[in-house]
Order: structure tokens, then C-alpha cells, then sequence
């Protein structure tokens, strides 16, 4: 067992300070761990969001010592102990208290997404055939917790606060998932470059690097559907061969 | 002075959106009335983001011999025939439709060769029938679900705790919360509720569950009258992870056996060939090359022991240790890797197969499962026993109170078998949905009470007007180690009732509860409160516990190791007597019908 010294943020809305506690860290901890034992034995009001504590359910994201990651799995025998460990809050989010931020903005804009649409079923009974291949495809993206950490790191949102028109990177994601799923035969492409603001992503990657679920959420996801939008908008021959053929046929 | 809460009104209000109340909402919105969603954390979060081995429908595509009659009969032995068959009927037949419905929900499960869904073997289940992608199946399902649920026109009502019910005579018309936030009061009218809040593995110290799983649903529901059932029957999975300390509990799907994964003690020995169950016997494999066929799909080959059922996987594994052959840090080993003697490429195919898993043990254990074992041993997991109620309609024994899912009980009797979860979550949840929906239609308004809303409020702010007093977190941890020591899994009639005394003694505690600090997103608070519901549904669990004189599924006692012929006669009945004291009841187990009789003798 050794002691620890933790510097958490502490406070509401815009003003907030680091506090520091000191606590025994042992075998195989996680921060989330740390975190607990802090409230349990010293500070029985410190706010912090979680529930599996195992990495499935994305509720822990914060930054520690600056980087935006999961407290569950982050161990601290991963960590530099002989500095105090420092955990805030995401910042791309309005503070609420403590460690806890509001990320009502990502539920917002999943809502501007349109939801998926099948074809019509492939068997009298209503079924559908797909191929093992084509449901991996998409599996990286449908592997997405919602953690946001994504969206906390990207510029767009976290320096230049273009929340109203721009869905963030967690939500390119899900229109991924939604675009290259097997049966879907919606068409998000005009919405991605209209009004979700794809756009202004500039493809720095920041995202990807801090996805917990190792989603390469901009090779993957954004550089498909900045495609789809080149090839819908500017491309003269697939616009002329959209007179013959709808878009998508799948 | 201001109202110290805001009213909402729906016909239908579900508490909880996991896979059962988002079914439940989804249902009862198609039937054109309002629906509000209550739901203690942020949507997408609830319990069954977690699940991850599968969900149990008799579609046959992999197995053409399987069908609802199948695992209808599967269940029912399962359970060791004291669940509710009539629940178990309506669960194998309507399965494969609510499998189906997700998927043109937008759900995409592992295919076959031919590209339907592929199902995978699961213990107690005869042939390979879990629809699963790779090991997160929960996460598809509730994605799925809220994606589809959020443009149905339906209200949710995120990080908001129901801490009581409101009643008018025998019906409840009302429910009564508070939000994390700021701590403030919402009062929701309803015509009809549907509670839908999971289990309560917080009871114990060691669990697989979140902080959510503190008996919320069971003890609201009690404390309005409704009957709970079962109680007594805990299901402690068998893979849960022992090392390091603080992940000690987390789950390892038992879908790791079921792609071949064996168990064994520190001499080496596969302990599950030994002490098979005589009804299980006939269709266990004899030895390690069957089980090995079994596992990659031959028809003819009888299943591995490691696939037996979880109570009997649990205290085997408990068995090992007690008798001085666990592993280092008490349990047993669980290897996958050595499916590299029969698989070429096997490191990759086990990250396919269980990508979470081997993420799981990488990171918070520094274990390569593609190299070598795990460490596992029991872990508390699920509540088979709830609130109880009508096979048909899920309404329980309060007028206009339904509910669904792991809250409620009848389906799984002394054990659940992996996979039936998920699966009874949308079955039941449908079923509960369109119940309420149509009590809503058929009942006017209920008057709710101001004066007892203004107790209430008065009761919920109590642990933060004291000055000085208990704290609530050491009362939990209190009640989690207590519970673990004399109600897990091996108990007694001594420890049940030093069980209950020390309940008796931390609930006079509990009412001294402090909670420092403001109504902003202030935890203690919240503890403070759910400890009432922990301890509540604690305490039903050690009476009914004293109760069963026998041992059964997930109930073990040590005076009594075996079955009686007369503990398959009855379930135990917990309810709120009129003087506010909890009594137990045995009640008569729910008759078969004829063809439900011809059915398990022809799959026996
Ligand atoms: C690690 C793990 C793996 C599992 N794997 C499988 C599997 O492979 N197959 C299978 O069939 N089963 C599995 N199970 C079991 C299954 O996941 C659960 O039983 C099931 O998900 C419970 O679903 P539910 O809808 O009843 O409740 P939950 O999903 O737990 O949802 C409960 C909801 O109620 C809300 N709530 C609780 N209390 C309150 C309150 N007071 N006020 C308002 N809202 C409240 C919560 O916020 C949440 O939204 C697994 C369980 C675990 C823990
Ligand atoms: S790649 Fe695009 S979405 Fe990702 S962080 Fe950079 S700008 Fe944001
Ligand atoms: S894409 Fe990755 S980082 Fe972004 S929300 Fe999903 S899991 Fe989190
Ligand atoms: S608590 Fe679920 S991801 Fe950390």
C-alpha cells in the first residue's frame, strides 16, 4: 500500500478549484477506485458518474493528468505516483459539479441523425440474409460506448464551441454505423455536409487516439463519409448516373 | 412559499430503461398513449449495456432440431421447476419474434454461413441458441433499442430516482423522484407504471452488478403492497474475476466456455468431469474430446460439464477452493488458450470471439487470455426472485403496478439460464408495455394525495437537515459484508438470522443517515437514500431464505444439501404486513397444464 496524493476538481458551473486528498492505493487500482475511496472516507459529496466499472458503459470519462480517458480502466500502476495524480472533468462540456459534466449536447445531436431503415426482408418470413463479412464491417463502429471522450478532444467543439452546427465525432461514428450497415437504405450524405457540420472536421485524429474502444473513428468513419459527400456533391458522373439509378442499392 | 417539486403527467410512466423498460415504453407508445421514461443514470447506460454473452431464442438456424417446446422444457428444468410455466410458455414462443424485431430495429447480430443469425451454445441450453455479437450483446441490444426508441415520440427523463410509489386505495397513480443535478423534486402523475429498475447485486460485496442494482424497483413496489416472490433465489455466476482486489466480481461470460474454455484446479485436473448432476448426466460428455466436438458444432456430441448450470459450476469452483486446490488467489482456472492445440490461428480467433474479454483481462488484470488462463470464481450476478407478477399481463398484485425484467420474478425460478435474461426482458417487456398501455386507456386520473407528497419531501431531505450522524457508506459496506458472509452462497439458519439482526440493527442506523454537503449531484445523498431499498430487499432475501429447508438452484443450505420433494411445491411470498413488519408466505408453485408435462417428459 502506498500513499497517494490525488488533485480533484471540485466545484459547480464556472467556478471550480483543485482539492487535493491523499489515499492508500493498492494491488491493481483503477483511478475510479481512488475516486470511491476519496468519497467514501473524505469527501461523501464528490460527484462522479459511473456504473459497470468494467469499460462497457462509457459513464467515467475525464481527463487524468490532462489525458480524457475512462477512470475504470485507467490503472494506476499505469500512472507516475510520485507526482499527484490529477482528474477534471471533460471540458468540451458544461460543468455540472465535480467530475460530472452535462453531455446532453451529444444526445441532441444524435437526435438530428435519421434513423435507420431497412430494405425490405430478403425471406418470405420477413428475415433478412446477410454475410458474416458485411456485419463486421461495420462492427468497429456499432462497438461505440458513448463515452464522448471523442468528442471532448476534438478542437471543433472544445476550442471554437461550434456546438450548434456540428454533431462531433462520437456522432460521425454513428452515422457510420448507420450508413455502412448492410440493410439500411437511408441516405444521410446531404444532412452530413448541410447542417451536421462534417466539414469542419479537419481530420487531426486527435479523436481516434483517445477512443477507449480503439475506433479509428477518423480513417474509418469520417474519410468514408467525407467521400460520400465528394462523390454526391462534386462528382459529375455519379451525379449524372444518379438519374439512372438511385443512390443507394444495396 | 413555492411548490418543492414539479408535476409531469403521462398515461404511462416506465422507471427504468434498460432492455425492459425501453421495451415496455416502445410498446406502449405504439398503442397512442403518452409515455414518460425515468431512468436513475443517462440513457444508454442501464445495466444491460453489460450483458454480453447472448440473448436465448429457439430459432433453429444453427440446430434445426431446436424449437420453443425445446427450450421451453430447458427452462423449466433450469429452474427446477418452481418458476411460473406459464411464463416460460409465453417466453419460448414469442422469442424469436422479439429477436427478429431487433434486428429490423436495426440490430445486427453474428450470421451463418447461409446469413442468418447465428446462435451459440450457452449452458443448460440443448442446442447452440444464443443470438450474440461477439460478446457484447447488451450493448447492441440497448443501442438498438434507444436509437429506435428516442424518435418514437416517447419522453425520457435522465439521471432521475423514484424513491416512492403513490397510491389511490389499491392502484398506484403516481411516483415520486428526485434528480442528480440540482436535487430537485419531481412528482409524476400516471394512470398506469410499469417499474422495469433491474436487480440488486449491491446487496453483496463481491458482484458483478453496478451501484444502480440497489433493489429500487422491489422495494418501491413492496412498500405499495405488491407481493415479492423468490426472493431467496440469488443466482452467483461461476466466471466472475478474483484479481487484482478492485475488479474482484467483474463478469466473464460464460460465453468463454461455450467457445471451449475449460476449467481447472492448480493440480491440473478438469474438476467439472467429476460429480455431474443425475439429470443432467445423459447430456454431458464423458470425456475432453466430446466436449471439444460439442463446442465446434457436432450434432451427435454431448456437452462439456464447464457448460452445466451456473449453481452447479459455482460451488464446484467454491468446492475446489475450500478443499485447498484453487488457484493463487482463490479460484479456479479458466483457460481458453489451449484451444490452440485444436485451432491454428487461435489467437485471433479468441480476440474475435470474445473481444471484450481479452480487452478486459489486458487491461485491468495484465492477463493475455490467448496465452494464458484466467483466475475466476463466483460472483453475485442476478436476482431470479422479484416482484411478482400475472404471467399474461406482468400487472402485480397492485392494481395498475406492472413489471418487467430482472425485477420481476416467475420466469427463472431457483436458476436462470444464461441468456433467458435478455430474451425476457423484450418478451415480458412487450408484454408489459401493452398491459399498462391498455390499463391506461380503460382507468380515468388518479387524485394524488398533496399531503403525503409533502412527507415525502420532508423524508427525502432528512439525511441532509441533521447536523451530524451515520455515515451511509459505511452502512452499506456494513450490509454488503454481512450479506456476503451469511446469504451467499452456502447458508444457514444461524447466519440468516444473525443476517437479518444485523439488517434490524443498520436499518435504526440507517435512519440516522447524514449527508453533508448540498442538493447538487451530491452521491452520499443519493446513498443515503437507496440504503433503505438495499436493506428492505435484504431482508426479504434471509427470510425467504430461512423459509426454503431445502437446497435448489441458486439457494444452498448447509443443513440441508438436498432437493425435498416438498420445496418443489412451493415459492416464498414476501409482503408488507399491516403493521409495517415483513411476513413470509409459502405459496402453492403455479400447476402445469397437461401438454406442458408431455412436453418436459418428451425433452427430458
Ligand atoms: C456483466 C453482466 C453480463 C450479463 N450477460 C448476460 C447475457 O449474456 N445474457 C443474458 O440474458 N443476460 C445477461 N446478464 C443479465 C442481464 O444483463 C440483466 O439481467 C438485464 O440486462 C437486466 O435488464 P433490465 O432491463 O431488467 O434492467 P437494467 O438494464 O438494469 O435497467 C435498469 C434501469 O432502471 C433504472 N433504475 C433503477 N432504479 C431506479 C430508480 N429508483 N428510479 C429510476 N430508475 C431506476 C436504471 O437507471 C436503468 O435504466 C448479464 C448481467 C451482467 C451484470
Ligand atoms: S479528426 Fe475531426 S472529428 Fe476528430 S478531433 Fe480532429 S477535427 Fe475533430
Ligand atoms: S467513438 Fe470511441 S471515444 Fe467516441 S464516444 Fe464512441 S467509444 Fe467513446
Ligand atoms: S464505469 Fe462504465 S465505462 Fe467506466
Amino acid at each position: 500500500m502506498a500513499q497517494v496524493t490525488f488533485r480533484v476538481w471540485r466545484g459547480e458551473g464556472e467556478g471550480g478549484y483543485f482539492e487535493e486528498y491523499t489515499s492508500e492505493v493498492g494491488d491493481g487500482m483503477v483511478v475510479l477506485d481512488a475516486i470511491h475511496d476519496i468519497q467514501a472516507e473524505q469527501a461523501p459529496d464528490l460527484a462522479v458518474r459511473w456504473n459497470c466499472k468494467a469499460g462497457k458503459c462509457g459513464s467515467c470519462s475525464a481527463e487524468i493528468n490532462g489525458m480524457p480517458k475512462l477512470m475504470c480502466m485507467t490503472r494506476l500502476s499505469s500512472l507516475d505516483l510520485t507526482q499527484p495524480v490529477t482528474v477534471e472533468p471533460m471540458k468540451a462540456f458544461p460543468l455540472v459539479k465535480d467530475l460530472v459534466t452535462d453531455v446532453s449536447y451529444n444526445y441532441e445531436a444524435k437526435m438530428k441523425i435519421k434513423p435507420f431503415k431497412p430494405r425490405k426482408p430478403d425471406a418470405e418470413d420477413g428475415t433478412w440474409r446477410i454475410q458474416q463479412d458485411d456485419v463486421e464491417r461495420v462492427q468497429e463502429f456499432r462497438k461505440c460506448i458513448e463515452c464522448f471522450l471523442c468528442s471532448d478532444v476534438c478542437h471543433v467543439l472544445r476550442d471554437h464551441h461550434e456546438h450548434q452546427g456540428y454533431i462531433g465525432p462520437a456522432m460521425f461514428v454513428k452515422s457510420a454505423a448507420y450508413e455502412m450497415h448492410p440493410l439500411d437504405v437511408e441516405d444521410r450524405i446531404s444532412d452530413l455536409k448541410e447542417t451536421q457540420g462534417l466539414g469542419f472536421c479537419n481530420i487531426t485524429k486527435c479523436c481516434t487516439k483517445v477512443c477507449p474502444e480503439h475506433i479509428t473513428i477518423t480513417d474509418n468513419a469520417i474519410i468514408p463519409l467525407k467521400e460520400r459527400v465528394v462523390d454526391e456533391y462534386y462528382d459529375p458522373l455519379t451525379r449524372l448516373f444518379k438519374i439512372f439509378k438511385p443512390n443507394k442499392s444495396k | 412559499m413555492t411548490t418543492p417539486y414539479t408535476t409531469h403527467e403521462y398515461d404511462v410512466i416506465i422507471i427504468g430503461a434498460g432492455g425492459a423498460g425501453l421495451r415496455a415504453a416502445i410498446e406502449a407508445s405504439s398503442m397512442g398513449v403518452s409515455v414518460g421514461v425515468i431512468c436513475k443514470s443517462l440513457l444508454g447506460k442501464a445495466h444491460t449495456v453489460m450483458a454480453e454473452g447472448g440473448m436465448a431464442a429457439s430459432m433453429g438456424n444453427v440446430d434445426d432440431r431446436d424449437g420453443w417446446k425445446v427450450h421451453f422444457a430447458d427452462t423449466m428444468r433450469g429452474a427446477q421447476y418452481i418458476n411460473n410455466c406459464e411464463m416460460a410458455m409465453h417466453h419460448a414462443k414469442e422469442a424469436p419474434e422479439r429477436v427478429h424485431e431487433l434486428e429490423a430495429w436495426g440490430a445486427l447480430f453474428d450470421r451463418t454461413k447461409d446469413g442468418r443469425i447465428l446462435q451459440r451454445n450457452f449452458g443448460g441450453h440443448k442446442y447452440p441458441r444464443l443470438a450474440h455479437v461477439g460478446d457484447r450483446t447488451g450493448l447492441e441490444m440497448i443501442r438498438t433499442l434507444q436509437d429506435h426508441g428516442i424518435h418514437e415520440g416517447i419522453d425520457f427523463h435522465m439521471e432521475v430516482t423514484v424513491t416512492h410509489l403513490i397510491k389511490e386505495g389499491n392502484r398506484v397513480v403516481g411516483a415520486f423522484s428526485y434528480e442528480r443535478e440540482k436535487g430537485r423534486f419531481l412528482l409524476f402523475k400516471a394512470k398506469a407504471i410499469v417499474i422495469a429498475t433491474g436487480g440488486f447485486g449491491r446487496a453483496y460485496k463481491v458482484t458483478s452488478n453496478s451501484w444502480e442494482y440497489t433493489g429500487d424497483g422491489q422495494t418501491i413496489a413492496y412498500d405499495a403492497g405488491a407481493d415479492l416472490l423468490d426472493m431467496e433465489f440469488v443466482q452467483f455466476h461461476p466466471t466472475g474475476m478474483v484479481w487484482p482486489p478492485s475488479v474482484r466480481g467483474i463478469l466473464v461470460t460464460e460465453g468463454v466456455r461455450g467457445e471451449g474454455g475449460i476449467l481447472k484446479n492448480s493440480e491440473g485436473n478438469r474438476f467439472m468431469f467429476e460429480d455431474v448432476p443425475p439429470n443432467y448426466q445423459s447430456s454431458t460428455a464423458d470425456n475432453e474430446e466430446e466436449g471439444w466436438r460439442y463446442v465446434t458444432g457436432d450434432k451427435h456430441a454431448n456437452r462439456p460439464p464447464e457448460l452445466l448450470t451456473r449453481d452447479h459450476v459455482a460451488r464446484k469452483i467454491v468446492k475446489e477452493v475450500k478443499e485447498g486446490r484453487g488457484s493463487p488467489h482463490g479460484g479456479a482456472f479458466l483457460d481458453i488458450a489451449w484451444i490452440k492445440e485444436h485451432i491454428k490461428d487461435s489467437e485471433s480467433h479468441i480476440k474475435k470471439k470474445l473481444p471484450s474479454m481479452y480487452h478486459q483481462f489486458m487491461e485491468l488484470a495484465q492477463v493475455d487470455i490467448t496465452k494464458e488462463p484466467m483466475e475466476v470464481g463466483p460472483t453475485t450476478h442476478y436476482a431470479m426472485g422479484g416482484i411478482r407478477v400475472n404471467a399474461d399481463t406482468q400487472m402485480s398484485t397492485v392494481d395498475g403496478l406492472f413489471a418487467c425484467g430482472e425485477c420481476a420474478a416467475g420466469l427463472h425460478g431457483a436458476n436462470r439460464l444464461g441468456g433467458n435474461s435478455l430474451s425476457d426482458l423484450l418478451v415480458f417487456g412487450k408484454r408489459a408495455g401493452e398491459h399498462a398501455a391498455l390499463y391506461a386507456k380503460e382507468h380515468g386520473d388518479g387524485t394524488i394525495d398533496a399531503a403525503h407528497v409533502d412527507t415525502l419531501v420532508e423524508e427525502a431531505l432528512a439525511p441532509m437537515s441533521r447536523q451530524d450522524g451515520e455515515n451511509p457508506y459505511a452502512i452499506q459496506h456494513e450490509l454488503q459484508d454481512a450479506m456476503q458472509d451469511l446469504a451467499g452462497i452456502s447458508r444457514s439458519e444461524a447466519g440468516l438470522n444473525e443476517a437479518i439482526e444485523k439488517i434490524h440493527a443498520l436499518k435504526a442506523r440507517a435512519a440516522n443517515a447524514f449527508a453533508p454537503g448540498n442538493r447538487d449531484y451530491n452521491p452520499g445523498w443519493h446513498t443515503a437514500l437507496d440504503i433503505h431499498n438495499l436493506l428492505t430487499v435484504s431482508e426479504a432475501l434471509c427470510l425467504s431464505a430461512v423459509q426454503r429447508t431445502e437446497s435448489r438452484g441458486g439457494h444452498y443450505r448447509e443443513e440441508y444439501p438436498e432437493k425435498t420433494e416438498e420445496g418443489s411445491s412451493y415459492n416464498t411470498v414476501v409482503r408488507k404486513a399491516p403493521d409495517g413488519s415483513m411476513e413470509v408466505e409459502r405459496m402453492p408453485v403455479v400447476p402445469q397444464t397437461d401438454e406442458m408435462k408431455q412436453i418436459i417428459e418428451d425433452n427430458k
